[in-house]
């Protein structure tokens, strides 16, 4: 039978996964991409509480993540724009600045 | 039976496409298996239970952020493969792993506690999604109000920040022809050695 363990353990893989992803990419699209990765993994294990408790809050707080990585993504793409602009690039090591 | 099957079918795409997601060099690739991703991940919330939830996964993030990256796409180059210096990647599946363990044990310390209590039960012979409704208009309000100011005010953001000189193409570059110098003829240039 499927417990929350399960439920749990598959989220914090996705987790990891997206955590990879924010640590290995160099490219700013990719950073985002690896960002939504690790948002669902969170929403995940908090339907799977909430299903495991008969408890609706776990699935308050997805519908308030899912909210705030709608607005996330719109204010972060504006951001790639106007980045892509003003240095034709989306590649983190173009983009530094501050050099050691 | 059903729910076994769905779940290890829904688990092992999921990590599959979000892998690919994380390791692939194309952002289309990216972009799509991400999207196919997001879909399944509300295969997840219909078998929890949570049904609101799993439309308004569907709805936002396959309907409204798929379109927003996809539109963004447009304005960068995403044909082309992305040539990327990778950190050290033994360092990172580490840093990763060791992480995802953290994670683990940060779920299970409260889970097998046992002082949890429902704050707001659910009722099984209301539905989902008006018992969210009941929850989220009532208990939710102030929170739900302040997040909808928030997407307000990203929309806003968002407009501004992508908006501004939309008249200019980003591929080609326009300003060129107004920055060639037109030195005279008699006029001596000084060039100065830098040491």
């Amino acid at each position: 039978m499927i417990g929350l363990s399960h439920y749990l353990i598959v989220s914090a893989i996705i987790f990891s996964i997206g955590l990879i992803g924010v640590l290995r990419r160099r490219n700013l699209l990719m950073l985002f991409f690896a960002t939504e990765v690790m948002l669902n993994a969170a929403n995940i294990a908090f339907a799977a509480i909430s299903h495991a408790y008969n408890d609706l809050t776990g699935q308050m707080f997805a519908f308030f993540i899912i909210a705030i990585a709608a607005s996330e993504v719109a204010v972060g793409l504006g951001i790639l724009i106007v980045l892509y602009k003003k240095y034709g690039s989306l590649n983190l090591d173009d983009l530094a600045k501050m050099k050691g | 039976m059903y729910e076994i099957v769905a779940f290890y079918l829904f688990s092992v795409l999921t990590i599959g496409l979000f892998l690919v997601t994380v390791m692939s060099e194309n952002v289309l690739y990216a972009m799509t298996s991400l999207a196919a991703g997001m879909v399944l991940i509300s295969g997840f919330f219909f078998i929890l239970g949570a049904d609101f939830l799993g439309v308004v996964q569907l709805i936002v993030y396959v309907g409204a952020i798929m379109a927003l990256y996809s539109f963004a796409m447009m304005f960068f180059d995403a044909t082309r493969d992305m040539k990327e210096k990778n950190t050290n990647s033994l360092l990172v599946f580490a840093l990763g792993g060791l992480s995802a363990l953290v994670l683990v044990l940060m779920f299970t310390g409260p889970i097998y506690s046992e002082h949890i209590q429902a704050l707001y039960p659910m009722h099984p012979d209301a539905g989902n999604a008006q018992d969210v409704g009941m929850v989220l208009f009532t208990k939710y309000l102030v929170p739900f109000e302040v997040a909808a100011v928030m997407l307000l005010v990203a929309m806003i953001a968002g407009i501004i920040l992508a908006g501004k000189k939309m008249d200019e193409s980003l591929t080609e570059d326009t300003s060129i022809d107004d920055e060639i110098m037109i030195i005279p003829e008699d006029e001596v240039i000084i060039v100065k050695d830098k040491k």
